[in-house]
This record gives structure tokens, C-alpha cells and sequence, in this order.
């Protein structure tokens, strides 16, 4: 955990998300995916203040006259792009798509998933962990997702992963943090970053993992599924700053009585209960 | 390096002259060099590697691009 510098004036003042070699100003990374047009993605984008967003690899559709590239809609001057292997559910498929993904994008960074099964999403841990040796030792920056095992976040960090991605919860359900007490822990034994990564469904629920003290939050679905896409993107823009500068601030303890905010001395005569 | 060869891209069949190299078939798809990386082989072919890469009959290709994704 890192706090600004006490020199900062400004008392919301914050430093940089900071990942291996790669800076993001905003700690919201944001994917592309489900938007229901690339100009309402390039929307979203913009307005939840995101400077990376999330790709994905697939096969290029050869039939029909080739259309628009996702890549003609993300300002590459503007939003670092972090290509996934979603889809892969082994580390073999996830290794190869990596790889093309670093020929494609000229760029070492990846958001690696190896996935154990269509119907949860729920991350492989051993194929995560053997593809996160392997890319690691291939000179990638690896931003791991994996469950909320904080000893398996241990592995991956000591596998060369340069910031661990728990889920707060399976990728898509927008259920939030199911186990903040796992992503508490996770913290305190590993140095790099964690980004809580899938499962936000909604402002607090991105407001709740910032106010645990992650680094950041990664979504997708929690926006581009909104009823009103571009009102969430702003919604969860405000909820990442908000848990930031709350985690920041350091919050009161929660006791079981009540602590009275106004004096409970020179009250009238006659006010209140007891002697 | 005489007449039509057969190889897979993506799952289908395509038949290509033999001798055509893997920028040759990025041309021949008409796909956005930039926008496309691939694959020969389960083995990745880098950008600069394209133009002298042969494709020969059997070859297996994989051309993948960027789509929206988490």
C-alpha cells in the first residue's frame, strides 16, 4: 500500500497507478467488450476517465467485407491497450495468444486468464500459474487473474507477475467483493499491485474493493450492461476516486454505539435523558 | 513452386499459389497488415518475418486480430 507524498497540496492528491514499467493516471481499467456500438464504447472510454483498456484476441472473420477494427476506436496516444486471453483454458492457448498479442500490439503487457470451465469462468490456478512462468521468463509484464486465494497470489507473484488481478467475485455475475477479507490478506503478503479484476456490478461495489486499499479495479460488464452505458462509466469513475481518497483518508472504526458528533455538555435545562 | 496449394486459415481450407509467402496471403485476404498477427503452425510468424516466411501445403494458419473483450 502507498500513500501520495505529504508534500502534495491538493488533499485529494494521488500518485500514479504503477505497474512494472507502465503508469496509468486513472485507476479504472476498463474492457470493450458487449458495447452495443464502437462509438458508444469510445464513449464510455472516454468519459470513466480510464487511460487503459482491455482487448481481446480472436480469429479474423474472413467472410464478409472486413467492416470496422476495434482498433479504428481506441486512441492509442491516449489509452494503453492491454490485450487479454480470455477464452484460453489452458496455459499452452494462453502463452500462444500472448505472443501474437504482443506482435500485434508492440506491447509486452497482458491480462492473462486461463480459465477452467466455460460455465463459471472461475480461473485454472495451476494452468494460470504455469502460463505466468512462462510469459514472465519471455520478458512479459503479466497483470495475473486469478481467484481470491491469497496464497495462490503469492505463487503468482513469486512466478514474476507484476501485479495480481483477484476476482472479487465470477467474471460477468456483478455480485462485488464476496471476500474482502481474502483481497486484505492477498495485500499485505505480496508487494506488487492487486487490482481487484471481474465481478463489479456496481458503483459501491468498485467504491468497497478502492476503500480495501487495492490498487485499482478492472471492469467491463458492469458498464458496457448498464441500462444507460455512458451514466455508469461516469458512476464508476466517481466510485474509484471516492474509494480511493476514503482508503486514502483512513476511515473511523466501526464501534457498536453511538458517539455523539455534538457536544453533550451546556445542553438546556431538561434535555435529554438520565440523571 | 509450380501451381495451387492447400492450407488451413482459420479452420477453412484456402488454396493459395504455391509460393505465396504469409504477407503474401495477408494481401491476397485483403486484411489490414497492422490489424493481424499469425500464426503458422501453432508457431507465432513475427511482423518481420512475414514477407519471407513460404507457405507450403498442410500449412495450418491462425490470423487473429483485436475485438472488444474484459
Amino acid at each position: 500500500m502507498r500513500t501520495p507524498q505529504a508534500s502534495e497540496t491538493r488533499p485529494d492528491a494521488d500518485t500514479a497507478l504503477q505497474v512494472g514499467k507502465y503508469t496509468f493516471q486513472s485507476r479504472l481499467l476498463v474492457g470493450t467488450g458487449k458495447y452495443a456500438t464502437f462509438e458508444q464504447m469510445a464513449q464510455a472510454l472516454d468519459i470513466s476517465g480510464t487511460d487503459c483498456v482491455t482487448v481481446a484476441v480472436r480469429r479474423v472473420n474472413l467472410d464478409p467485407a472486413k467492416g470496422e477494427s476495434l482498433l479504428d476506436h481506441v486512441d492509442r496516444s491516449r489509452y494503453t491497450i492491454l490485450p487479454n486471453t480470455a477464452g484460453c483454458f489452458d496455459a499452452e492457448s494462453a502463452v500462444r495468444t500472448s505472443l501474437l498479442a504482443r506482435d500485434l500490439l508492440e506491447t509486452d503487457l497482458v491480462k492473462l486468464e486461463v480459465l477452467g470451465d466455460e460455465k463459471t469462468l472461475l480461473p485454472d490456478p495451476i494452468g494460470t500459474l504455469e502460463a505466468t512462468e512462462q510469459l514472465a521468463a519471455a520478458g512479459f509484464t503479466v497483470m495475473v487473474y486469478t481467484s481470491d486465494d491469497p496464497r495462490l497470489g503469492v505463487r503468482l507473484a513469486d512466478a514474476g507477475a507484476a501485479c495480481i488481478m483477484p476476482a472479487g467475485s465470477p467474471i460477468g455475475s456483478g455480485q462485488g467483493v464476496l471476500n474482502p477479507n481474502a483481497i486484505r490478506i492477498l495485500m499485505e503478503l505480496v508487494s506488487q499491485p492487486v487490482v481487484v479484476d471481474a465481478g463489479v456490478g456496481t458503483a459501491s461495489d468498485a467504491a468497497l474493493a478502492m476503500e480495501l486499499g487495492v490498487e485499482g479495479v478492472l471492469l467491463n460488464t458492469a458498464i458496457a450492461g448498464a441500462t444507460e452505458p455512458l451514466r455508469m462509466a461516469a458512476a464508476m469513475r466517481s466510485a474509484v476516486h471516492a474509494g480511493r481518497n476514503a482508503f486514502l483518508a483512513g476511515r473511523i472504526p466501526i464501534k457498536l454505539y453511538a458517539n455523539a458528533s455534538s457536544p453533550m455538555e451546556a445542553r438546556i435545562a431538561g434535555a435529554g435523558s438520565g440523571a | 513452386m509450380e501451381g495451387r496449394i492447400t492450407i488451413r486459415v482459420n479452420g477453412a481450407d484456402q488454396e493459395l499459389d504455391a509460393g505465396t509467402s504469409v504477407a503474401g496471403l495477408i494481401a491476397e485476404l485483403q486484411l489490414r497488415p497492422e490489424l493481424v498477427a499469425v500464426e503458422v503452425n501453432r508457431e507465432l510468424v513475427a511482423r518481420a518475418e512475414r514477407e519471407a516466411r513460404e507457405l507450403i501445403a498442410g500449412d495450418v494458419v491462425e490470423l487473429v486480430t483485436l475485438v472488444g473483450g474484459g
